[in-house]
């Protein structure tokens, strides 16, 4: 409802800068709307579902040197707790002394308990055996998130440092495109074909990007965690791309996961 | 070897409506990989639904078929506590089948 207010509001305006833009506008609204028939229709049978049941197969198979499931990894909430997880990454954890997402705690776990050199998960391309099992993980932790708060407050002095940083991140504007993710993301009301651009400073905007990730992509046939998605975003900028789970990307997640503090996770989610 | 189905089946009024994810690649065989390759074609031909003992449903799939398919479909019958299961095999010959109870 809200988007189509904005979408009319914006309507408004073309009306006052030209009165032929009014034919425009209309087209705009009905398109909005197919577009939410179709999202509606994808949400009754999302393949995430596969994902997540691949991700729970994952963390209870004994694995590594160690021969160690992960079953009691901490994520934040105490050893083996995955419910509700997700809803407080990303945190800071003493062990590691370091602010860490989801994803770089799951390499965390797989360091310490089975004994895994993550490393070739970290440089493993995103669709790759290596990085699916991540993502299968990541998917199946969130969707144990699915319908909580997130409960994000950055209060710890190195969780707001981190959020400060994905704040200059999110505005850095560089590489041969002279892009930020703001050039996309700081814009009320836009969408790029059918995706719209959530307004990430503001907590609407912040929370249907952070709570609606990982999310299955239909027209690719993937499931995509968040590290994946901001790693794309930076391709996408013709920014180099950032190295898996490293401060830069968890510090964007921070300031997403803290803007949108309060929302209902919606995880794991379906994109067009 | 083939990953699992997500099948839900519910009873509502003599009629019971089953929702099925599957697993599947379902490759056409129209595309072409990096080295310009064709990708051979890999996709279900044959689904089949049972409740309980019963054979309920048969269909032939192609090509056009997305991947990780989705399927709905009614039967009619069939109350809580009662076994649907669904099969489908491929063209190279793998097959699956998984079980769920009514609710």
């Amino acid at each position: 409802m809200a988007a189509r207010t904005k979408v009319a509001v914006a309507a408004a305006a073309c009306v006052a800068i030209a009165l032929g833009f009014a034919g425009v506008a209309q087209e705009k609204d009905d398109a909005a709307k197919g577009i939410e028939a179709y999202r509606q229709a994808l949400k009754d049978g999302n393949p995430a579902e596969l994902f997540e049941m691949a991700g729970e197969e994952l963390w209870l198979k004994p694995a590594g040197p160690r021969n160690a499931s992960l079953e009691k990894c901490d994520l934040g909430l105490g050893p083996g707790v995955v419910e509700g997880a997700y809803a407080r990454l990303p945190r800071y954890f003493a062990d590691t002394d370091r602010v860490q997402d989801l994803e770089s705690r799951l390499l965390t776990c797989m360091e310490t308990l089975q004994g895994i050199d993550t490393r070739a998960h970290v440089e493993a391309r995103f669709g790759t055996p290596k990085k699916d099992e991540l993502v299968a993980l990541a998917t199946y932790v969130a969707g144990m998130s699915k319908d909580r708060p997130v409960d994000v407050a950055a209060s710890h002095p190195k969780e707001r440092a981190m959020f400060e940083l994905g704040r200059r991140m999110f505005f850095y504007q560089a590489g041969p495109h002279d892009f930020s993710c703001a050039t996309c993301h700081a814009q009320e009301g836009r969408r790029i074909r059918m995706q719209d651009l959530p307004y990430i400073p503001a907590k609407e905007g912040a929370a249907a990007g952070w709570t609606s990730w990982p999310a299955y992509r239909v027209s690719a046939g993937q499931m995509w965690s968040m590290q994946w998605r901001i790693n794309d975003c930076f391709r996408q900028q013709r920014f180099p791309e950032p190295v898996y789970a490293s401060d830069m990307t968890v510090a964007l997640s921070m300031f997403m996961a803290a803007t949108a503090n309060g929302a209902t996770m919606a995880t794991p989610g379906i994109k067009r | 070897m083939a990953n699992p189905m997500r099948i839900r089946a519910a009873a509502k009024d003599g009629i019971t409506e089953v929702r099925v994810l599957m697993n599947h690649e379902m490759e056409t065989g129209q595309r072409r990989d990096a080295s310009g390759a064709i990708v051979p074609a890999w996709f279900i031909q044959e689904v089949s639904a049972r409740l309980n003992d019963k054979d309920v449903m048969s269909a032939q799939w192609g090509p056009s078929i997305a991947k990780n398919p989705y399927f709905a479909f009614k039967i009619k019958g069939g109350k809580a506590g009662d076994t649907v299961s669904v099969t489908w095999v491929d063209n190279r010959g793998d097959t699956r089948t998984d079980n769920a109870k009514v609710t």
